[in-house]
């Protein structure tokens, strides 16, 4: 049989014309870059605004753009996918080359596309829409970006240098011990996100501390906007669920570094252990990123029906009730290891659970929007297509809980298509409806409708042309995985059809782009700093938000505040009054976050060849920094008054 | 107007009943897993029926509110229909949405339950024959079947008797695999150093397609194998003559075997004695409840 060979025994991966072409690609981008910085002497620009900086707001942009960066690069695996399955008995790619692009598919759709953009949404908003001037921690928060970052970077470097994980993105013991899986790809899979699960876990931390310590006075937990509430939930799960994945990829780098057997098949490795343990993070994950976009829809829905939530108790709990029962589902990814009777039961029955708050949640948008005015704009229009497209991928998914049905469906284009179904449709089009939703208050002006509305089209068709067919071809017996698949099986005209919709979604990406591209230089401005007639505080904001957000710290006296003094007419009462203002107490930038995620990328990088000298110098380094770090006593300052006055004034509101 | 109405009504309807009428049925054989060939698919399928009769009940209607909705409550001028922005509370409505997931849930749960209870046991066999066994190793990109009342073995491909409790003991010499054979059943987990048991029977002879399910690397896409279904009489005759013509499997050649790499069916008249029952000793030594007793009753 044709297996063909890619070479990752050199340093730089050989042997295939894509290969190179992605070599050439990263290389021109890279001058490009550098040209470009130096014609415009952007480096120092470069360096004070953005690679140092401590402020939420661009962190939160830097998280965004890194997000939909990786979405293209994640999205275009997915299309080379496609090719190589729209016909049977293919050659354009060979079985190592598609199984290292699912699996980085996955990876970075997960950890580096949806995980920074929840991470960018939370900058962007929370603190804005809670009356805080920034991030509990704004220096660990930098420092958690940094880590994403070169986290990412470890990962894509892997496509070039050393040879792409080729394991699958769950990455599986014993198929990614080292026994099975030599060459570093999986090193690149292991500490890539180990470095970006460290700074997950440092945003967990840093966002549950500043919503329960530094919401304005007057903001109790049942008075805080829905968006913020999907976070609380959000965050929860990630402080509890990440440490899981943490010590299985330590044990399973261990098992290939150095040799131990906590997941090989001899010397009593337990390899179904790494799997248990990779989902008992894995489940709360699929929920860490789709409760932000719950929360997203919450704000949507009500503002473009002009209408106050309904059900908001209810909403609050079904968010906490899904954060803790999504803790006891996670065998329901492997039901078919012989758990017995007792273990399956259990588990369908608490998968099933999970969707009685779900359910509910839909409801309660649905009567959100009965009896309202609901205007089809942008936001609206993703958060109105993504309720079919869950209720489908949420029936699917309760079939997939009933046990038995799932030993027929696990592993099958059935499951692929439920999961995308969940993913796309109900993560994907969430950080869409945000996107569109915060974009002018980030960044002053509103993206285009128009081009919003044909990648909105192309993108809705073409999800529905790629994915519906799956199911089909999973009640037809394809498995996942297969990089081909034979010709007979009547798997051909609907591989050939999933292949033209997920086409259909690569225009609509790149129309998207372009959307964005011509609101840059023709978006309409937003000059109000409320352009969709908003609800939340950090409407009442100019766009984009001044550095230190708010010049006074409002007192909130209800859920919808902004809403509600926009119907007293007493609009004037968030303004700021000369009087009050005082001196603004706000960290200083630093450079060590950036130069924390380098050393933190120079020791992954180091393990991932086994270079250990350079592993202990990247080591050392961070602890040098961190030291440096805690004898620094002069990290914050204070923006004099008349500063303050200076901009708010510019900004016309005083 | 009115007769518009009732027409569209009418034709949504048929169109739900076909939609629904496809799926309970089966439509073409290559939808494998509408076509159960044995009672185990069966089930399976007849619990998937019910779980999307009681799914339909809730996202038929949810889909047609939201459509309602959104097309009854849009801003545009002129707009009649009632706007009551300040209605977020209705104990009544919210009794309903949490009620009715509970309810069907409640029902999805315990018939859930009963089916994994039930598909544990050997399903009820249609000619009074015993139950059989097959051992089945996943390799590195192949499926070694061991037939320990007949000490044969095969690779890529497993004959059984039509109407006959097939009990297969997996296990894996290899990465994780899935044994999948979509119109018999649904699949298990092989694992290297466990033995795990699944109940399959063929009511019906034919050539049915299986496949590992779980990715085990390059060779992945290729580990397809066939279960072959013929009448007793047949199988017998079978039999004979593979214990007549095929070769034995030594121990070279079971190492052989283990290497990794794809090769078409193969057959043997026997096999190195208790060589499964080693490989899953060797790696770990860990057998679901009662397949030891299989396997020491078979062996010792």
């Amino acid at each position: 049989m044709p297996i063909s060979h890619l070479s990752h025994w050199g340093l730089l991966v050989t042997g295939d014309p894509l290969l190179y072409g992605a070599d050439a690609s990263i290389i021109l981008a890279s001058v490009g870059i550098v040209f470009v910085l130096t014609y415009f002497k952007k480096w120092k620009w470069l360096w004070r605004e953005w690679l140092t900086t401590v402020d939420h707001k661009r962190i939160g942009i830097m998280y965004l753009i890194a997000a939909v960066l990786m979405l293209f690069r994640a999205g275009t695996d997915a299309l080379m996918m496609r090719t190589q399955l729209a016909l049977p008995n293919q050659h354009f790619l060979g079985p190592e080359h598609y199984d290292q692009i699912f699996t980085t598919h996955g990876t970075i759709m997960i950890f580096f596309m949806a995980m920074p953009f929840i991470f960018a949404l939370m900058n962007i908003a929370v603190p804005l829409q809670i009356g805080a001037r920034d991030v509990a921690f704004p220096y660990l928060n930098a420092i958690s970006f940094w880590l994403f970052f070169f986290g990412a970077m470890l990962l894509n470097l892997s496509f070039v240098i050393g040879g792409s994980p080729d394991a699958g993105w769950t990455s599986y013991a014993p198929l990614a011990g080292l026994h099975f899986d030599p060459g570093p790809g999986e090193n690149f899979y292991l500490l890539s996100l180990q470095i970006t699960g460290i700074g997950s876990i440092a945003t967990g931390i840093n966002f549950l501390a500043t919503i329960f310590k530094m919401r304005a006075p007057g903001m109790t937990l049942m008075k805080m906007p829905l968006f913020t509430w999907s976070i609380v939930a959000t965050n929860i799960l990630i402080i509890f669920a990440f440490p899981a994945l943490a010590v299985a990829l330590a044990l399973l780098l261990i098992d290939r570094i150095a040799g131990a057997h906590f997941f090989t098949i001899h010397a009593g490795g337990l390899p179904m252990m790494y799997i248990n343990m990779f989902w008992i993070w894995g489940h709360p994950e699929v929920y860490i990123v789709l409760l932000p976009a719950f929360g997203v829809f919450s704000e949507v829905v009500a503002t473009f029906s002009r209408k106050t939530i309904f059900g908001y108790k209810a909403m609050v709990s079904s968010m906490l009730v899904i954060s803790v029962v999504s803790y006891f589902v996670w065998a329901h990814h492997f039901f078919t290891m012989g758990g017995g009777v007792s273990v399956n039961s259990f588990f369908a029955v608490a998968s099933m659970l999970i969707g009685i708050p779900t359910g509910v949640k839909v409801f309660n948008w649905m009567f959100t929007m009965y009896r309202g005015r609901i205007r089809m704009k942008m936001p609206m229009l993703w958060t109105i297509a993504f309720i079919p497209c869950f209720v489908l991928g949420g029936a699917s998914g309760m079939m997939l809980a009933v046990a038995p049905v799932d030993y027929q469906f696990h592993n099958s284009y059935f499951l692929v298509a439920h999961f995308h179904e969940m993913l796309i449709g109900g993560v994907v089009f969430g950080m869409f409806a945000a996107l569109y939703y915060w974009w002018p208050k980030v960044f002053g002006f509103i993206l285009d409708e128009k081009w919003g509305r044909w990648a909105f089209w192309f993108w809705n068709i073409g999800f529905y042309v790629c994915f519906e067919p799956q199911y089909a071809l999973g009640l037809m017996g394809m498995q996942r995985r297969m990089y081909t698949y034979p010709s007979g099986m009547g798997w051909t005209a609907l591989n050939f059809i999933s292949t033209i919709g997920a086409f259909l979604m690569g225009i609509g990406f790149l129309v998207m782009a372009g959307g964005i591209v011509y609101s840059i230089f023709k978006g309409e401005r937003d000059l109000t700093g409320d352009p969709w007639d908003g609800r939340t505080l950090e409407w009442s904001l100019p766009s984009p938000a001044p550095h230190y957000n708010f010049a006074v710290i409002p007192t909130i006296t209800d859920r919808d505040q902004w809403w509600t003094l926009k119907e007293q007419g007493k609009q004037d009462t968030l303004r700021p009054r000369p009087e009050d203002i005082q001196p603004i107490h706000m960290p200083k930038n630093s450079a060590k976050p950036f130069l924390i995620g380098v050393a933190f990328f120079a020791a992954g990088f180091g393990f991932v060849f086994n270079w250990y000298v350079l592993a202990a110098a990247g080591l050392f380094c961070i602890v040098i920094l961190l030291l440096v770090r805690s004898f620094e006593y002069h990290s914050d300052y204070h923006i004099p008054v008349d500063e303050v006055v200076h901009t708010e004034t510019a900004l016309g509101r005083l | 107007m009115k007769a518009g109405k009732v027409r569209r009504r009418t034709l949504t309807y048929a169109g739900l009943g076909a939609a629904v009428a496809i799926f309970l049925t089966g439509c073409g054989t290559q939808f494998q897993l509408l076509n159960p060939a044995g009672p185990v698919a069966r089930t399976e399928l007849n619990l998937f029926d019910i779980s999307i009769v009681l799914i339909l009940i809730v996202i038929v209607p949810v889909i047609g509110l939201l459509l309602y909705i959104v097309y009854r409550y849009r801003d545009i001028p002129g707009n009649t229909a009632p706007y009551d922005p300040h209605f977020s509370d209705n104990r009544v409505l919210e009794f309903i949405w949490w009620g009715i997931p509970i309810i069907i849930v409640a029902i999805l749960g315990v018939v859930t339950v009963r089916t994994t209870i039930s598909l544990a046991q050997p399903p009820g066999s249609t000619s009074n024959a015993s139950p059989m066994t097959i051992e089945v190793t996943s390799l590195d990109w192949k499926w070694l079947f061991q037939y320990p009342g007949h000490k044969l073995a095969t690779v890529n491909y497993a004959e059984i008797p039509v109407g006959v409790p097939v009990q297969f003991i997996l296990t894996s010499n290899a990465p994780m695999n899935s044994f999948w054979v979509p119109r018999l059943g649904g699949q298990e987990y092989t694992m290297p150093g466990m033995a795990l048991r699944l109940w399959l029977q063929a009511n019906q002879p034919g050539d049915y397609y299986g496949h590992g399910a779980n990715f085990t690397g390059r060779g992945f896409a290729h580990t397809t194998f066939h279960v072959i279904a013929v009448p007793m009489a047949k199988y017998d005759q079978w039999v004979k003559h593979v214990k007549t013509t095929a070769p034995a499997l030594t121990l070279t050649g079971y190492k052989n075997l283990a290497i990794p790499n794809v090769v078409g069916e193969l057959t043997y008249s026997s096999y190195p004695a208790n060589s499964f029952y080693n490989t899953v000793m060797n790696d770990g030594g860990r057998f679901m409840p009662s397949t030891m007793q299989v396997e020491t009753s078979l062996h010792h």
